[in-house]
């Protein structure tokens, strides 16, 4: 019987099956998509995450050679107050001497404060240095003790695994010592 | 119409090792169906749909849910407000529980009507009442997830049924229950796990109804056994095709709940955050709970009910035992049915009392919904009365006092005769006499 459903079929009644087949895909593929997508975007971000997607800090506390540790975006963020010799240092280095190259300047929007998300670049962990004690690794920086990465004074990579210097995060000056990141 | 025809190498060399096309084929696409399956026989695959729907949206929900008595009410409402289409993932789910028991009731009305229950489906007519108590242990412990009023105090109310177990059972049982002295967090949780556990359970009931469904095939509205391969038709095209259709008429009646009436079906108090110090004024279940609720109220005094003879209960144990047992009494149907004819259309009088059975249940459905006072109270106990003789007096006489009418002698016969009994659409014609 459903064997006899194609008999006695020429060329152009294909043609039209075809179309037929064709449009009823697409349509069906589009009312798929149309499904899915709520579906997919309700795992994205929510609103409320959103919404605390920026952290205030008050900087003007930190005093000078101190760092504090903020938590933003569920990240932590390495905010040092770096001294006139730290500075100098981060700026005295030779272009070619880095892995991964890129000016002091570039990393900072006033020298003394340096804003970084604290994740080493390899695989993650959170570097040592923030801490009177910690050991700051060959550079004066941080030093990731899962794998032996070392940052220098301006979180640049300058020994071991890590690809990439420690990322800045898009932060602004609200006044002289508040920072919005984010 | 026969095995699986493919030319596609890889498909073959798996299908060899492990039979899954061939299986599919078997059971989807040759599978031979009566050709004369009305559109009362959508409701099976339609049920199939709407579980994997339910799943699919309770585990995203799943996803963003905390079930925890401080959290579960704002983290639902952080998926109303704040998730990503969450309002739409939720109202799906919530609206879903409600047309899954629509579906499912309509499918067993058809089972009834049909008399597909009959001998040899008794045992997948069992399997889909195991799978309804599923459905329903589901439901209930999924509206408890929310942790609104109607949430908690329904919570209270029914596991407080079993506390109506005599002998200090009862109360032991309930503290077992709740994991403590009260619906509380513990309560929750394990809520929670098995409402997440239960569905699977379902599809797991779900594949023996239909390995026990494939065994003799499906009832047909004539209700008589196929003569031949003359009165089938292989399931693809011929029932994919009917059944899409279907899909895309209950989806139209879905949406529409779904985005212009979301909280149609449900009860503005469980939008207040559960208290368990102040009990709603008014408590009721869901819709699809309300028969039963009323059987549950309609033994109000301390005597004997039907099915247990002599034995004297009170009210409260009487109660729990009529709502149990109005759902316990379809395990035993293919039994209390002592008719040999399938089909209600060659039994005048079963059509009848078919279709009173119809009105009580819904008139026990409006009574559940209404306080429990007069007139009601008496409506429900007359309805409940006649729920229970249908099944332990009407049905049992009846195969034995009604003259069922002439059968056809086959399900082809009287369509190839033209003007014999209404059919089913599609299916009736010659299937490619056009072609």
């Amino acid at each position: 019987m459903a064997e006899s459903a194609n008999a006695g079929h020429g060329g152009e009644g294909e043609t039209r099956r075809d179309f037929l087949y064709l449009a009823a895909g697409a349509m069906g593929l589009v009312g798929a998509g149309t499904v899915a997508w709520p579906l997919i975007d309700s795992l994205n971000p929510s609103a409320d995450v959103l919404a605390l997607a920026t952290t205030e800090v008050d900087v003007g506390q930190i005093q000078e050679g101190q760092a504090i540790t903020v938590t933003w975006r569920g990240k932590p963020v390495f905010i040092r107050h770096r001294t006139a010799a730290e500075i100098e240092e981060a700026e005295g280095v030779p272009m070619a001497d880095l892995m991964d190259p890129e000016p002091d300047e570039a990393r900072v929007i006033r020298p003394e404060y340096l804003v970084m998300v604290g994740i080493c670049t390899h695989l993650g962990c959170v570097p040592l240095g923030q801490r009177a004690g910690d050991p700051k690794g060959e550079y004066g920086g941080w030093f990731c003790p899962c794998h032996g990465s070392h940052y220098d004074t301006s979180g640049r990579i300058r020994r071991g695994p890590a690809p990439r210097n420690l990322d800045v995060p898009e932060y602004e000056f609200r006044d002289d010592t508040t920072i919005v990141i984010g | 119409m026969s095995g699986l025809k493919t030319n596609n190498r890889a498909i073959k060399w798996l299908d060899n090792r492990l039979p899954i096309f061939s299986t599919m084929n078997h059971h989807l696409v040759d599978y031979p169906a009566p050709r004369n399956l009305n559109y009362m026989w959508n409701f099976g695959s339609l049920a199939g749909i709407v579980l994997v729907i339910m799943i699919i949206t309770g585990i995203l929900l799943a996803m963003q849910y905390t079930p925890h008595v401080d959290h579960a009410f704002d983290s639902v409402e952080r998926i109303m407000r704040d998730v990503n289409y969450g309002w739409l993932i939720r109202y799906i789910h919530m609206n879903g529980a409600s047309f899954f028991f629509i579906v499912v009731y309509l499918h067993m009305l058809r089972g009834l009507y049909y008399g597909s229950y009959k001998a040899p489906r008794e045992v997948l007519w069992g399997l889909g009442v195991i799978i309804l108590l599923l459905m329903m242990a589901t439901a209930f412990m999924g509206y408890v997830l929310p942790w609104g009023q109607m949430s908690f105090w329904g919570a209270t109310v029914i596991t407080n049924l079993f506390s109506a177990i005599p002998w200090g059972i009862g109360d032991a049982l309930v503290t077992w229950l709740w994991g403590g002295f009260s619906v509380d967090n513990p309560t929750l949780n394990r809520f929670f796990a098995l409402h997440y556990l239960l569905p699977f359970l379902i599809v797991g009931v779900v594949f023996l109804h239909l390995w026990a469904l494939h065994r003799f095939g499906s009832n047909n509205p004539l209700g008589i056994d196929a003569k031949g391969p003359q009165d089938k038709i292989p399931f693809h095209p011929y029932y994919t095709i009917k059944d899409m259709f279907g899909l895309g008429v209950f989806l139209i009646a879905f949406a529409a709940f779904v985005f212009y009436a979301p909280n149609y079906m449900g009860h503005e108090d469980n939008y207040i955050e559960a208290n368990p110090l102040v009990t709603p004024a008014h408590i009721v279940p869901e819709w699809y709970f309300l028969p039963f609720y009323a059987m549950l109220r309609a033994i109000t005094f301390d005597i004997s009910i039907p099915f247990t003879g002599i034995v004297l209960i009170d009210a409260k144990l009487g109660g729990v035992l009529v709502m149990f047992g109005s759902i316990l009494i379809l395990f035993l149907l293919p039994w209390l049915d002592s008719s040999p004819v399938r089909s209600a259309r060659f039994r005048p009088l079963y059509k009848q009392f078919f279709w009173l059975l119809v009105v009580a249940s819904v008139v026990l459905g409006y009574v559940g919904a209404m306080p429990p006072e007069q007139p009601w109270v008496t409506i429900g106990q007359i309805a409940t009365a006649y729920y229970f003789a249908h099944f332990l007096i009407v049905l049992p006489l009846l195969g034995k006092l009604e003259r069922p009418k002439p059968l056809p002698a086959s399900i082809s016969e009287p369509v190839l005769k033209g003007g014999g009994q209404p059919q089913g659409a599609a299916a009736t014609h010659k299937p490619m006499e056009k072609a």
